[in-house]
């Protein structure tokens, strides 16, 4: 981002300004990256509920009776498999079997599918789908006219039900139509923080209504809006993927143990080089780190007994497990649980710990 | 925005209180704000050199690093034990509990290459007499 580009805003761009967030770029649109500070923002998702504005993400359509088939052979994991009203989370490889995307898709209806994509790779996407589904997949980029808010908490299913009733029996990576603030919204069981919550799809116009009626309906609950920078503390507490981080096209979904997402049993994009790099072995592997006296950032060299052996993906502190952690890649050797590493900070290589992931995980 | 009469400010948002051949360091509250929840800081140890303008430390918050900037130069006396164990006081405290380092000045005539109060009010762009909210 050079910052000379055009940032594009989403249709809550006034509200996050009226609510003193500080807005930043980010893959070409203008975003709250927090509103009170990342710490706070970050505990209300985890004990109460938080609102987040996700309009920059895109959303593509499929129509018609071979979506399906022809989304199966785009995306590693079971799509063929959905049933109207679910939605999987999957992957969108190359030939090489390296990481393009990771996405969700959702079946909205027998012959209607959607499926988000990030934000940074929404014309990457759409032509790597385009250059391979041919005449019975034809892709509707929706983004620009699409808006996302998602409602992410302990407290969300609550909030959401009071508009719709119907989420309370909504299963996980359910998908269903409601009706909140007089909009027609669509609504998945989804997120991106480790805790339940919602995802709600609604056309730009009515945007604003659903954000300030879910506010509104929230507040006694501790519904607060929730900025960029407390999305990525939420999702590298829960071991979530960022594409750019811990995936990307130099990495093969194996290495970066989302292997569970590939269906090797079907054809799709990618299909034989992952099952190839699997049978393999990964020579590196992404591994959760505790880092003592120091932040890890992305970028930073892991060392072993002095010398460099793999690079952090991610590195924060997480707020709610209160300790500096990070995912790095290391070679599988150096993987395991307990394994003793350092980073290397600012020239000086602070202790580390290879630890069981996710850092956090919410009690069910 | 808070800024102190008492104090002098380097153009990189730390602050500066003399205490006859010392002085107390630490960063502003504009900086603690545009920096957000401070979670780590890296301070040098005690009897070591800094040198004005040169890199002193680093403030870590939970998005990013920032380099702090010594405002003087000379020898460090003592590092703030309770803001290394507890990094948010750089944010509750900035002029108070939430100071860094203190400094045995090398040459006093270096404060006068600092801020006065109100000019670091207009350095931030905050308006002048709004002080002390």
């Amino acid at each position: 981002m050079t910052g000379n580009e055009q940032l594009l805003r989403t249709p809550l761009y006034e509200r996050h300004l009226a609510a003193g967030a500080k807005m930043v770029p980010f893959a070409g649109y203008e975003m709250p990256i927090q509103y009170t500070g990342i710490v706070s923002e970050h505990r209300a998702v985890r004990t109460q509920a938080g609102l987040f504005d996700l309009s920059h993400m895109g959303e593509f359509y499929f129509a018609g009776p071979h979506a399906g088939a022809a989304l199966d052979r785009l995306v590693s994991s079971d799509i063929a498999g959905l049933a109207v009203g679910e939605a999987r989370y999957g992957l969108l490889c190359n030939e090489r079997g390296t990481i393009v995307d990771d996405v969700i898709v959702y079946r909205l209806a027998p012959e209607h599918f959607m499926m988000v994509v990030n934000a940074a790779n929404i014309a990457k996407d759409a032509a790597h789908v385009r250059a391979r589904s041919g005449p019975d997949a034809q892709l509707a980029d929706g983004s620009l006219q699409t808006a996302l808010i998602a409602i992410q908490g302990p407290r969300a299913v609550a909030i959401l039900a009071r508009s719709a009733p119907g989420v309370r029996a909504l299963p996980g990576f359910g998908v269903m139509a409601a009706e909140v603030a007089g909009a027609r919204v669509t609504i998945a069981r989804t997120g991106y923080t480790g805790e339940d919550g919602f995802e709600l799809f609604m056309p730009n116009a009515d945007a604003g209504s659903v954000w300030d009626a879910l506010l509104r309906d929230g507040q006694a609950d501790g519904l607060v809006p929730i900025g960029l920078g407390a999305r990525d503390t939420l999702r590298l507490e829960s071991r979530f993927s960022l594409y750019g981080n811990e995936i990307d096209e130099t990495t093969d979904p194996i290495e970066a143990g989302l292997g569970w997402t590939c269906k090797l049993d079907k054809d799709f994009v990618g299909r034989d080089a992952i099952a190839k790099a699997k049978e393999a072995g990964p020579a590196r592997r992404i591994a959760g780190l505790v880092v003592v006296g120091g932040v890890a950032r992305h970028g930073h060299e892991v060392v072993d007994k002095g010398a460099p052996v793999g690079r952090v993906t991610s590195g924060t502190f997480g707020p709610t497990v209160e300790k500096n952690i990070a995912l790095a890649y290391v070679p599988t050797a150096l993987s395991k649980v307990g394994t003793a590493l350092a980073v290397r900070i600012r020239d000086r290589d602070v202790p580390a710990t290879v630890v069981k992931t996710p850092f956090y995980r919410r009690e069910t | 925005m808070t800024v102190p009469q008492d104090l002098r400010y380097s153009k990189e948002h730390e602050w500066v209180r003399l205490d006859g051949d010392t002085v107390t360091i630490g960063i502003t509250q504009f900086a603690q704000e545009q920096l957000g929840d401070v979670v780590f800081v890296e301070l040098p140890e005690k009897g070591a050199t800094v040198r004005q303008f040169a890199s002193l430390g680093v403030v870590e918050s939970v998005k990013a690093a920032s380099d702090i900037y010594s405002p003087v130069s000379g020898e460090v006396v003592e590092r703030n034990v309770k803001v290394i164990e507890k990094p948010e006081l750089v944010n509750s405290a900035p002029y108070g509990d939430g100071w860094l380092l203190r400094v045995k000045l090398a040459d006093k005539g270096e404060l006068q290459k600092l801020l006065s109060a109100d000019d670091y009010r207009a350095h931030i762009g905050d308006t002048p007499g709004s002080g002390g909210d």
